[in-house]
């Protein structure tokens, strides 16, 4: 199996690093109404994963999901401009961070429901497969998820289906405020095993090892059509939500977010590069992300006449509200 | 002219458009031996691959239809039971609903949810007899209750064709009837249809129940001149129609299988007395608030809206103005 090119890793997750970073100034700044689930400290799932992907593969996130529209593929401008809100943003300012999508790279969207994505997910590539196309598709999923219902039923129709889904688990080891081992009975990627599906657990925070384990998974999945499970150990850096910036919730000792942020995805990706290449990258990185600010910033934010835009695909027109 | 059954109007429907359609297919629970006969015959023409008998896992096949859908399929999603729309109301309302708008318009949702067999069905008590079909409108998917062989039939085809989701409920009541049907045709969404003109009152009537109204209409014939009117589709609803026919009888009364809070009957008597001085106040014949369909056959239908409500409710509005 032939690794990823180190600079695209290290760029990706460089990328989502300073996307988020930027992110919170703009929630700060109140560019950003609502507040964002940063990803940071998970970049390295994302990047890994979304490396070993083909640009017709499809994926479905999660709330904390702005990592995995960026992994894909989708405009950090856009992605930006929807952030916060405006016209020109990937959902042309109807979604927000919580459902950004971008069906043309293969995005279904990032989904405020924990534990939706997985059935989404694998509808869509069997209904592409039964086209004759080959593609697989990833569904992101948290810790939290593994306790939803929804999730374990498409666990079982993926599997008795022969849908090739590639589950992964981002185990932060808290959803939300509650800890993994106050969740969940049993082990998360017995979960998957119960159904038959071949699971294992990979390090998270080294994008190569998820590299080189989704690569290793999607050949398999690709070859018998079978649907696996990758649990990812990783670390939140930050906070569930940035409203916690303002409500500090006791849920992590110091320490242990200071042992948790030690084992850094972006600082272990970036030693696999010269100091000339990392500089390079860090410099196009701030470019983009400067450009995209910007961007977003000074896009229009849409009409209120058009709030019900896009309500009805069959171009149905919904009464209004007013007397 | 031949006569065909509500039930074989919709397996009618569903065999036309699945041959019309190479991308519509039907999931669901027990199709492949049609255990709700409206699938009888369609693994056999159409194979395992478009008819596709599903594990007891509503939640997961809601949503895999909606996955399916985002790509182009045109799933069809059969549920046995009406009250697991309660079970999957969040795969309809927050991801199949709401998925175009979120997405600025990036996607279609073309899946039809299809109940044969909603309301009373006498015996089988608490949970599985409810009609929740004003929770779907109330949430803005697009809801239609046929009350016809024909109109099960071309309301059902409408809907696989519709580029937004659909629930289609055919009522329990009405699966047994049958009409003179020659050549089925798509009916359009959206649009009432007028089954009796009157001069006295408009009844507006959903499913089953259209044919409560008329023939009460027809027992009051020579007293009172009553007009049925079948809105058919419920969300979008025909205010036009409806109000067309209230502007003529000037009186209102809606008989609705819905539990009266927040029940279409309300929204129907909101709007029409919004835009329409009527010459007494309109009445409506629901379930009662919060209604649980009791076991004892007697229990059942007392809590079901039924004709004599009907007649009484029509001796008001007549009578006050």
């Amino acid at each position: 199996m032939s690794g990823a090119d180190p600079i695209r890793l290290y760029r990706t997750v460089r990328l989502i690093r300073r996307f988020e970073e930027r992110a919170i100034e703009l929630v700060r700044s109140g560019h950003i109404v609502g507040g964002i689930h940063p990803y940071l400290g998970q970049e390295g799932i994302a990047a890994g994963v979304c490396a070993a992907l083909r640009p017709d593969d499809v994926v479905a996130g999660t709330h904390r999901g702005h990592g995995h529209v960026l992994a894909k593929g989708a405009d950090p401008a856009r992605m930006m401009a929807e952030l916060c809100g405006r016209v020109t943003g990937l959902n042309r300012g109807r979604g927000g961070s919580m459902h950004a999508a971008d069906f043309a790279v293969g995005v279904l969207g990032a989904n405020a429901i924990v534990g939706a994505g997985g059935a989404i997910v694998t509808g869509a590539v069997w209904a592409r497969r039964r086209r004759g196309e080959d593609l697989v598709g990833v569904s992101f999923l948290g810790d939290g998820a593994v306790n939803e219902g929804m999730l374990l039923e498409a666990f079982n129709l993926a599997a008795l289906w022969r849908v090739p889904v590639l589950f992964v688990c981002e185990n932060n080891g808290y959803a939300t405020t509650m800890p993994v081992a106050d969740a969940v009975a049993g082990s998360i990627p017995a979960r998957a095993e119960a159904f038959g599906i071949r699971a294992s657990t990979v390090d998270g925070q080294d994008p190569a090892a998820v590299h080189a384990r989704t690569a290793a998974a999607l050949a398999r999945m690709r070859a018998d059509g079978a649907p696996e499970f990758l649990e990812a150990r990783t670390f939140r850096f930050d906070a569930h939500h940035t409203f916690e910036h303002a409500v500090r919730l006791d849920y992590r000792s110091p320490a242990e977010v200071a042992r948790g942020r030690s084992r850094d995805p972006v600082r272990i990706a970036g030693s696999r590069l010269s100091a000339g290449d990392r500089a390079a990258v860090d410099a196009d990185v701030e470019a983009v992300l400067e450009a995209a600010v910007a961007q977003a910033l000074a896009a229009a934010e849409p009409d209120p006449a058009t709030a019900l835009e896009y309500l009805y695909a069959s171009g149905l027109t919904a009464r209004t509200g007013g007397g | 002219m031949p006569r065909l059954s509500y039930r074989r109007a919709l397996n009618r429907a569903l065999a036309d458009e699945l041959a019309r359609d190479e991308e519509v297919f039907l999931l669901g629970e027990d199709i492949r031996v049609a255990a709700s006969a409206v699938t009888a015959g369609l693994l056999k023409r159409f194979g395992p691959e478009r008819v596709r008998d599903t594990p007891l896992s509503e939640q997961a096949f809601t949503s895999f239809a909606t996955g399916a859908a985002l790509t182009g399929a045109r799933p069809v999603v059969e549920f046995q039971i009406p009250a697991l729309l309660f079970l999957v109301f969040e795969q309809i309302v927050n991801h199949a609903h709401k998925f175009p708008l979120m997405t600025g318009g990036q996607c279609a949702v073309p899946v039809t949810y299809l109940v044969p067999g909603s309301g009373s069905r006498t015996g089988w008590a608490g949970q599985h007899s409810d009609h929740p079909y004003s929770l779907f409108a109330h949430a803005g998917v697009t809801t239609v209750v046929p009350a016809t062989p024909a109109d099960a039939y071309g309301l059902l085809v409408s809907a696989i064709r519709c580029d937004d989701p659909v629930v289609v409920f055919a009522p329990a009541a009405a699966l047994e009837l049958r009409a003179e049907v020659s050549d089925p045709v798509p009916v359009p969404l959206g649009r009432g249809r007028v089954h009796r003109t009157g001069a006295d009152v408009t009844v507006v009537a959903v499913g089953h129940l259209v044919h409560d109204a008329l023939a009460v209409a027809d027992e009051l014939a020579g007293e009172v001149s009553v007009e049925v009117f079948d809105p058919r589709t419920l969300y979008p609803f025909d205010w036009d129609g409806l109000l067309g026919s209230v502007a003529r009888t000037g009186r209102l009364v809606v008989v609705d299988d819905s539990n009266r809070s927040c029940g279409i009957a309300g929204e129907v008597i909101a709007t029409v007395v919004e835009q329409v001085r009527l010459q007494a106040p309109p009445r409506r014949v629901t379930r009662p608030d919060g209604a649980v369909l009791p076991f004892a056959p007697a229990l059942d239908r007392a809590v079901q809206p039924g004709r004599e409500l009907l007649r009484q409710a029509i001796a008001h509005v007549t009578k006050d103005g």
